[in-house]
């Protein structure tokens, strides 16, 4: 094996049902690099890096790792982790019933003599990981009890703590806030200092060039290149990932139009749920979109939920299109026109055993009823007509939604509330782990629907994304709304408003 | 080839193998003991003094005893696959309604009667109106109070029988009627359970081939939460399956108290409650909900029934029975599991690769 070389893959194939996933993938990781592994949704990203990690069965190629004779080839994750490969996934893949020790120290707890676990051991030690990293967490309560952001940081100090070789980063960053990516980045700097090579793999063009010193590009399953990273401008990594130049974002700007005047399509007042968010005013004109702004757990998602009723309003009263209605589950909310794409889409997104066509009719016969239901032609009519449209890439309409990409997946959410025709649609960080092609289709989208007079409400973590749609926006402060910005939306602006303070 | 691999991926095939191995057993039995192979599959009429002429066979016999655990089946099949757990309450529950139906029928307190106290309709109405509220009851406590499934149900499980005993006042009510016992006897030459079973099987399959009912349930069952952000009102369907799955106790209740005129409450529908999971489960269902398949979970019942009765056949004592089948069950889930599935088609890749470089 070359001089400095941790990890090698040459000439990796693997095939799914109907798409052949991986063709021919080369990769190779340095001993303290940070590698970013780039491409769009579906380019084999992630099918690679389960090769690696053992969950996928590749079919030909070989993987060395850098003191292991011979090629290696994983069975399980735990047999990666033997050899020195630890992962962090793009979405938390821990036990949210189990402390936030248990999760640190999972099949591999400290034992005492007599061989059983020994519980004090393992509680100053998880306390120890979680400061040494600058999370203030309280190790022996439940995973559950707290945030994504929190449970990410978490599944990455599990990731660290187990002396890896070789660190995988999924789309780590996805549910973070800056100040939280940063404390991650300033981890990844020291892990890489002590020598572990690190593959990142994200949809963050500007953490890319932050932390990173190679790229490796991939594009629909085959390899596009390795390339260090001064040697690849952002405008060349895009060009070498869409296989195009890139469609530019820029040009996506809703015209200035005062929606003042336009009809009221929801009118909330001293709306509030009790623990996630105080009461709030807000007003939202047909045809306008709004946008929330504020850190993660500001309450964003929580206003959200509780003007579409899956979260109860408990105070307050809510007018939707003139008439004040009384919502106590989202299919209440469904019948005056409304939608939520969830920000978890694992969660609260998708139906992972049902097929991309069921996932795609599921809000429109649930709107229906159950006695009406969508003939099978009818069914097959509205997906292909949305995998058409928005462009999802399945292998059929049949496909299990489990087997999609994460950004094609939440196309079909999205897919979902279209079919349903809604006046009024939030979406909740729609473009959260998408790629760039993708991220610019969804924004298209909404400035589309917002022409066609439909209101929509848009949460997101990327405040140029929203600056470039939104007409008006929210600002979200500690489960309050702290005002609105409805004139200059400017980055700083906001930037400011979020934070708050005089400066 | 296409079609070989159509088949292949055909969810009824390993339920379906299950049987035609259950069937295969007998006829090799019977070519060893010098019988006609095939005379597990025969059918003959007879003549009966008290049924007039029937149909006789070993298939006959199946199909026919098989029918409460395939009813049964039906609505295990929905709890599953709603709320990723079992309604181990439903022997029980068979037991009570079949109790509260005779005591209708014969008059509270009265222990034998050959005369109805009360029309036929109103004794079965009473049957399933008492699985319903059963099945509302566990219903409640699943979806509404989100206790575990097999918690929940272990309430009526072991009371449901005490309830039944009460309500006959400590006493096995016998109806020795001929409209009564009709439902567990013939109708014409064939078993009129089997009329019963074929029933209930046919509505369920409209209701969930005409409505999303279907559909529903396994969203539900897959995804809850995210469901009911879609639009699904998840609490009600879990409920829905729960009351469900008491009204086909109800209706099993009914067919094995008719057989035996009685409300023997101690020994209706024992352990059945154990066969009806089983047969979910040889049908090819995942315990842990989402998608279901319930023609799976018929065959399932009906195998279940091929192999006892295939084991009375073989002269196996009833106390002996639970072992072999044990046995032959332990095989049939070994060879429908996920891994072994994966394993066999990694061996037969493999084999083909090896041939693929021969020629």
């Amino acid at each position: 094996m070359e001089e400095n070389v941790v990890l090698t893959a040459r000439g990796i194939s693997m095939t799914f049902p109907g798409v052949k996933a991986l063709d021919n993938v080369d990769f190779t990781l340095r001993k303290g690099e940070i590698h970013a592994l780039m491409g769009e949704n579906g380019a084999g990203k992630s099918t690679l890096i389960k090769c690696l990690t053992g969950i996928n069965d590749f079919e030909e190629g070989e993987i060395r790792i850098d003191g292991i004779d011979g090629p290696v080839r994983n069975h399980s994750t735990r047999d990666a982790q033997n050899k020195g490969i630890s992962t962090v996934y793009q979405e938390v893949n821990l036990c949210p019933n189990l402390s936030v020790a248990e999760n640190l120290f999972i099949g591999r707890e400290p034992l005492t003599k007599l061989h059983t676990i020994d519980r004090k051991s393992y509680n100053k030690r998880s306390m120890k990981i979680m400061d040494d990293l600058g999370i203030s967490v309280d190790v022996t309560q439940n995973l559950e009890n707290y945030s994504l952001a929190i449970q990410q940081m978490v599944a990455i100090a599990r990731a660290v703590d187990m002396d890896c070789k070789v660190l995988i980063l999924d789309e780590p960053t996805s549910s973070l806030d800056d100040e939280e990516v940063e404390k991650l980045f300033n981890l990844m700097r020291r892990l890489k200092e002590k020598g572990v090579g690190i593959i990142f793999v994200t949809h963050f063009l500007e953490q890319v060039y932050a932390v990173c010193d190679r790229i490796t590009v991939l594009r629909n399953g085959k390899y596009v290149g390795e390339y260090p990273i001064a040697e690849l401008p952002r405008v060349k990594l895009v060009a070498a990932m869409m296989g195009k130049d890139l469609d530019d974002l820029a040009e996506i700007k809703k015209e200035e139009k005062d929606y003042s005047k336009e009809p009221m399509e929801i009118a909330a007042k001293g709306l509030s749920h009790a623990g996630t968010i105080k009461p709030f005013d807000l007003n939202i004109h047909k045809g306008e979109v709004v946008g929330i702004g504020g850190l993660l757990g500001s309450g964003r998602s929580e206003l959200a939920r509780c003007i579409y009723g899956a979260d109860k309003a408990q105070t307050g009263s809510l007018d939707v299109d003139g008439k004040q209605v009384k919502i106590n589950q989202p299919i209440d909310a469904m019948n005056k026109g409304m939608g939520m794409l969830p920000d978890d889409r694992k969660a609260e997104g998708i139906i992972a055993d049902l097929s991309v066509r069921e996932n795609i009719i599921l809000a429109l016969q649930a709107k229906r009823g159950m006695f009406k239901q969508l003939s099978r032609a009818q069914q097959e009519e509205i997906a292909d007509r949305y995998i058409d449209l928005i462009n999802i890439k399945t292998s059929s309409k049949d496909t299990l939604v489990k087997q999609l990409s994460g950004g094609n997946q939440q196309k079909v959410i999205l897919a979902r509330w279209l079919a349903t025709d809604p006046d009024f649609l939030i979406l909740d960080e729609p473009t959260r782990g998408i790629d760039v092609g993708t991220k610019s289709e969804i924004q298209k989208l909404i400035v589309k629907l917002a022409s066609e007079g439909k209101s929509v409400l848009f949460i997101s973590s990327e405040i140029e994304e929203m600056l470039r749609t939104c007409s008006r926006m929210v600002i979200m402060r500690d489960g309050q709304k702290v005002g609105e910005i409805d004139h200059d939306l400017s980055q700083e602006g906001v930037m400011k408003a979020i934070a708050g303070g005089e400066s | 080839m296409k079609a070989w691999n159509k088949i292949k991926s055909w969810p009824l095939l390993l339920p379906i193998i299950a049987l035609i191995l259950v069937m295969t057993v007998n006829i090799i039995h019977d070519a060893a003991t010098g019988v006609n192979p095939m005379s597990f599959f025969a059918i003959s009429l007879r003549e009966t003094t008290t049924n007039g002429t029937i149909l006789y066979g070993r298939i006959i016999d199946i199909i026919n005893r098989g029918s409460e655990v395939a009813i049964l089946a039906i609505g295990m099949t929905l709890v599953v696959s709603a709320s990723a757990g079992t309604d181990i309450s439903v022997g029980s529950v068979m037991s009570l309604c079949a109790s509260f139906m005779c005591m209708n029928l014969a008059g509270y307190g009265v222990s034998s009667t050959t005369t109805l106290a009360k029309p036929l309709v109103v004794g079965l109405l009473a049957a399933v109106l008492m699985g319903v509220v059963c099945g509302a009851f566990n219903g409640t406590l699943v979806a509404h109070l989100s206790i575990q499934p097999m918690v929940a149900t272990l309430i009526l499980y072991s009371a449901a029988r005490a309830i039944g005993l009460l309500l006959c006042n400590d006493l096995i009510v016998y109806v020795r009627n001929p409209s009564f016992a009709f439902i567990g006897a013939f109708l014409g030459p064939i078993p009129t359970p089997i009329f019963i079973t074929a029933f209930c099987i046919i509505i369920v399959s409209i209701v969930l081939k005409k409505t999303a009912l279907g559909m529903y349930i396994q969203s539900v069952g897959i995804n809850a939460k995210a469901s009911r952000i879609a639009g699904l009102n998840s609490k009600l369907l879990i409920f829905l399956a729960y009351t469900l799955c008491g009204a086909f106790a109800a209706i099993a209740g009914i067919v094995a108290s008719s057989r035996i005129t009685s409300a023997d409450s101690n020994n209706i529908g024992l352990y059945l409650e154990m066969d009806a999971i089983l047969s979910v489960a040889l049908g090819g269902n995942s315990l842990g909900g989402g998608k279901f398949n319930l023609a799976g979970s018929i065959i399932g019942a009906y195998t279940i029934q091929a192999i006892t009765t295939t084991l009375y056949a073989l002269g196996v004592s009833s106390i002996q029975a639970p072992v072999y089948k044990a046995i032959i069950v332990i095989i049939i889930v070994v060879i429908e599991a996920p891994p072994f599935k994966a394993y066999i088609r990694k061996f037969a890749a493999s084999r083909a690769a090896a041939k693929g470089v021969k020629a």
